[in-house]
Parts: structure tokens; C-alpha cells; sequence
């Protein structure tokens, strides 16, 4: 039997279906302990590759016999090494991640949240960092918002539905990954639109995303509300008064950090604001798409990550905190570690710096760590 | 540049390779001497880590050229830790912390030149253990001479030959390993 090759969106599917998948990841254990494929369906196992190049002999017995075995690396070439060790040794059922966890960390899966007058609403997962896109398409327009670095994601899909798109949009300046928005915008001479109070320091032209400034895709309404917390600039987007596009404020189980800009003290004000006075005084079935998931298990059936807004009042901790003081010690405290990288992905979003391609993939390398638990 | 006694290309080459080839190429080698591994792989300096760590050599660190990244190991040797000292005359690290302004001694660092070119006191002088006796003449004998190195054991050889060459020497006990005082790198 010969050593198989696995796509990223195939482990992308046996995540979504909850299919069983047995991982043998053989990266160092840091990287290990700091990122991997998880899901309901998926178990893991991490023995470094350095450990197996004199052979797998004493890791056949903990291997189970009766599953599919995927051996994953960073790049590709040490499960390789690892999985035809494996293939030698008499191991059925063996293959390697293609692209490995670079790969992973790239693959956007589009999902389709539901019907728009003329067109509708899709979801981009990338399901190995935790970050959420979105498109709107009506009557042969698009707009996309929080556009990941791999834009040839949207590119393709628009081009398969015979779709222009007009504008690309950031609810908040990044620091978790690089925005592909302006970029995106520039390849199909469309408008960027980005919140100004967050973009103090941009170098390239954009277009201000402002309250009262509705934008109109097909027969779709996009309208802005200042929802700032997270970011001095956030703002959330509302689709034709059914979805609230969130950005980094509201998740489905947690709420988002005020403290990736050095601002935490300052910004937990405008966060309680937005979340305890602005959002509550909205309709309590809109549609909340956030911009990040942090569980596989926030996934629904069908991939898509959402709740009811009135649901989220109920079961969202964040959302419950009645003391200002405990929400201040809540989203300033005991914080999960930074991004990987999370200043110069903001300097890079900004345009202050120019990384190579390689040098983006490293920069986001890791978990998404935008929300406070 | 860090001198090293022995150089491993392993540039153009992708992971897993660069650990394939450190591996095989330390086993070859004598315990105590530095491996100097060239690689262009950007992951092969956590799993190098990682691997060192885990069989027990020392990591001393990684050097950036360009796109070239030199990582610095030096092979295990269980003496170190584990042999007695003979040399009468010693030092705390604490003790030495203290001295460190004093102008009238020489701290000498006997470890090899890569593990004190990534940290070492300041104002210590590099003598290699191996290099003792041809540059020992290098060491006026008018100052007091601390002699410095990871445990404790290399600087214990090295505190016997000064002495047998009638230098007033002390070995400071147990060394880099742990250090906290202030330090310095001359890369």
C-alpha cells in the first residue's frame, strides 16, 4: 500500500460531518500544545517526527487498527517522512496532510447562511485558525467582508457565479490575521471601506466606514453601526435588518478583548456600551455572524457559525456580567496570550510594512485569541 | 563569525532533513564539541530546540545571515554534571556577582567559543579549555583569576592547570547554567 495524500478541505468536511479521523501530528510539542486540528469526530496524538526517525516500532501498539490515520506536520515533508515509515511498517489506511498546517491555516470553507433578496449570504470558515468572512451577493454583485489574506478564495467563487464585486470592508482594524480586504479591493477595482478612528496610521487610500453611510449591494442593504470595544473603530454591519455582522465585539460564546491595541483600560468602557446598551436596544431575532469562532463545536450542521441575538442575551457570560467592575476585571484579566505576531499583523494591515508571502503565512501562524476566554 | 570545530550544510534542505542529518551527524561526534548547522528551513529552529532539549544536548542558539539561520549545539556529555571537583579553591556565583567591578581579577570563561559568544559575564575573557595550555601566557599572573564555565567541571580542569602553573586561581561554582547575574553576547 502506498502513502495517500489528504486535502485540507477533506479534513474540512470530516470536521463539518463529525466523521472520524485519528491524527498522528508530529510537529514539536510546543507547536502542538500552542495549535491543532480539533473537532467533535477528530482524536490526536502528538509524537514529534524527531522522536520517529529511527523508526515507529515502539508507536505501532498506541496507532488504532480500525481507523483512517492522518499524519500531519507543519509544511508537509516530515509527515511524509513519518507516514511512509508508517506505510513500511504494515500501517493501512495512512495518509499526509497536503500542505500541512500551513495548509490547514489557509483553507476557507464558504458555507451559505441564507437566502438575500436577488442573491444571498455565505459564510467563509477557516476552520483552522477560528476567523470568519463574509460575502453578500445580490442581482450579480458581491461584497465581501473581512477578507482573509487568500483572496483567490473570493476571486473563485465570484467567478463561478458569474459575480462582480464592488466592495470589499473591515469591521476593525486586524491583529489576529492579515486583511486581504484592500488588496482584494484593488484586484477588482472595487472600494475598501475601513472604520477612520481605526486607521490612524493606515498608509494607503480607503474609503471611511461610517455610520449613516448605507451602502447598497444589488437589492441588499449593508448598514453601519459604531460599535466600538474591541477596537476604538469597530463597527458592525447590519445586512437588510435580518443580519448583524458583529467583527471581533460579539461571539457566539464569548465576547471580544479590548486590550490587542495596548488600549484595555480605555476601550472597556465602549465595550460594555455596545454590548450592554447599543445591541440590546436591537431586534432580538437578528442574525448574529461574528467574525471569529473559538470551538469546533460552535459549528452548526451545516458549518455555519451563528446565533439569534435574543439567544446570545441568554446564554453569552459575557453578556451577563451585571457589575461593571467584574466585566472591567473580566475582559482586563487573566487573558488568554496574544496573537502570534499581533503587532506587526496590525503594522502590515496598516501598510507600515510589506512581509514576503512566507513571512504573512509565519505571522499567523497559531489561534485566533480575539475573544476573552 | 563563531568558531566552531565542526559545520553541518544542511541549506536548500526541507524539514525533516535538517534534524536527519544533525541527528546522524552528532552521533559521530566527540562529547563537548559544538556543531554548527546551517539550514534554511525557518521551522528547523524550534524543532532543533525541541529535539536538543529532549536527548540532552545543548541548544547555545540560533544566528540569522540572511536567509541562512546557523544554529549552535553542543553535544551531551554525562562527566559534567556528575564529576567531582578537585580543585580546593572556589566561588559562588552569588559571591562572584559581587566582584564583578573589582579591577583586580580576570574572570576567564573555558567554555567553547560559541556558548560564549551567545551569553557570557561581561568583561570575562574567552579561553577555551582545550586552548588552556597553549594560550595560557595570555593571563597575567598578577590578578586574581576566576575561571567560569556551564557546571563547573571544565573550569575546574582548567582552575588545576593554572594553578600547577603557579596562577592564583578560583572556580566559580556551579557556573552559566545558573547564572542570573548581568550578561552580555558578542555576536
Amino acid at each position: 500500500m502506498d502513502l495517500k495524500q489528504t486535502q485540507a478541505s477533506e479534513v474540512a468536511s470530516k470536521v463539518i460531518n463529525k466523521q472520524d479521523l485519528f491524527i498522528l501530528d508530529v510537529r514539536n510539542e510546543e507547536a502542538y500544545g500552542d495549535w491543532k486540528i480539533e473537532g467533535e469526530s477528530i482524536t490526536s496524538m502528538n509524537v514529534p517526527y524527531f522522536d520517529l526517525i529511527d523508526g515507529v516500532e515502539d508507536l505501532l501498539p498506541e496507532l488504532p487498527k480500525d481507523k483512517e490515520i492522518l499524519v500531519v506536520c507543519a509544511k508537509e515533508g516530515s509527515s511524509i517522512f513519518v507516514g511512509e515509515e508508517l506505510v513500511e511498517a504494515g500501517v493501512e489506511n495512512v495518509s499526509y496532510l497536503s500542505g500541512g498546517m500551513k495548509a490547514w491555516s489557509e483553507y476557507l470553507e464558504p458555507v451559505k447562511v441564507g437566502d438575500l433578496p436577488g442573491g444571498a449570504l455565505y459564510q467563509f470558515v477557516r476552520i483552522g485558525k477560528g476567523c470568519l468572512s463574509y460575502m453578500i451577493e445580490s442581482n450579480g454583485e458581491a461584497a465581501v467582508v473581512d477578507a482573509s489574506r487568500m483572496i483567490e478564495n473570493y476571486t473563485t467563487f465570484t467567478e463561478n457565479k458569474g459575480l462582480t464585486i464592488k466592495a470589499t470592508m473591515d469591521t476593525h482594524l486586524h491583529a489576529d490575521h492579515i486583511s486581504g480586504g484592500k488588496a482584494l479591493a484593488d484586484q477588482v477595482n472595487g472600494t475598501y471601506y475601513l472604520p477612520e478612528e481605526d486607521a490612524g496610521e493606515v498608509t494607503f487610500p480607503f474609503t471611511a466606514l461610517k455610520e449613516n453611510n448605507k451602502m447598497v449591494i444589488g437589492e441588499v442593504t449593508i448598514e453601519p453601526i459604531y460599535s466600538p470595544g474591541h477596537t476604538i473603530g469597530s463597527t458592525s454591519l447590519m445586512i437588510n435588518d435580518a443580519y448583524l455582522l458583529t467583527g471581533d465585539i460579539l461571539f457566539v460564546e464569548s465576547i471580544g478583548r479590548p486590550d490587542l491595541a495596548g488600549k484595555a483600560e480605555d476601550w472597556v468602557l465602549d465595550l460594555r456600551t455596545t454590548l450592554y446598551n447599543r445591541y440590546k436596544e436591537m431586534a432580538g431575532e437578528l442574525t448574529v455572524l461574528p467574525a471569529h469562532f473559538s470551538k469546533v463545536a460552535e459549528l452548526g450542521d451545516t458549518g455555519v457559525v451563528s446565533a439569534k441575538l435574543e439567544e446570545l442575551y441568554e446564554k453569552n457570560d459575557g453578556l451577563n456580567v451585571e457589575e461593571e467592575a467584574e466585566f472591567r476585571r473580566m475582559v482586563t484579566e487573566n487573558l488568554p496570550p496574544q496573537p502570534n505576531a499581533y503587532q506587526e499583523i496590525r503594522e502590515t494591515n496598516m501598510g507600515k510594512i510589506t512581509p514576503n508571502e512566507e513571512t504573512r503565512r509565519e505571522m499567523e501562524i497559531g489561534p485566533n485569541r480575539c475573544a476573552v476566554n | 563569525m563563531i568558531k566552531t570545530d565542526h559545520v553541518l550544510d544542511a541549506k536548500g534542505l526541507a524539514c525533516p532533513m535538517p534534524i536527519v542529518k544533525t541527528k546522524k551527524t552528532m552521533k559521530d561526534l566527540e562529547a563537548g564539541v559544538v556543531l554548527e548547522i546551517q539550514a534554511t528551513d525557518k521551522g528547523s529552529k524550534a524543532d532543533i530546540k525541541a529535539w536538543a532539549d529532549k536527548v540532552g544536548h545543548q541548544y547555545l542558539g540560533t544566528v540569522e545571515e540572511g536567509e541562512v539561520l546557523k544554529h549552535y549545539l553542543r553535544k551531551a556529555s554525562d562527566s559534567e554534571t556528575e564529576s567531582e571537583k578537585n580543585h580546593p579553591n572556589i566561588i559562588s556565583n552569588d559571591e562572584l556577582a559581587d566582584k564583578l567591578s573589582d579591577d583586580n581579577i580576570t574572570i576567564v570563561d573555558v567554555r567553547e567559543p560559541a556558548e560564549y559568544a551567545f551569553s557570557h559575564v561581561p568583561n570575562a575573557v574567552s579561553l577555551p579549555l582545550g586552548e588552556m595550555e597553549d594560550r595560557m601566557s595570555e593571563l597575567t599572573s598578577d590578578k586574581q583569576i576566576y575561571v567560569i564555565c556551564r557546571t563547573g567541571t571544565r573550569s575546574d580542569l582548567a582552575a588545576q592547570k593554572l594553578a600547577d602553573s603557579g596562577y592564583d586561581v578560583i572556580n566559580v561554582v556551579p557556573g552559566m547554567s545558573e547564572w542570573t547575574g548581568p550578561t552580555t553576547s558578542s555576536l
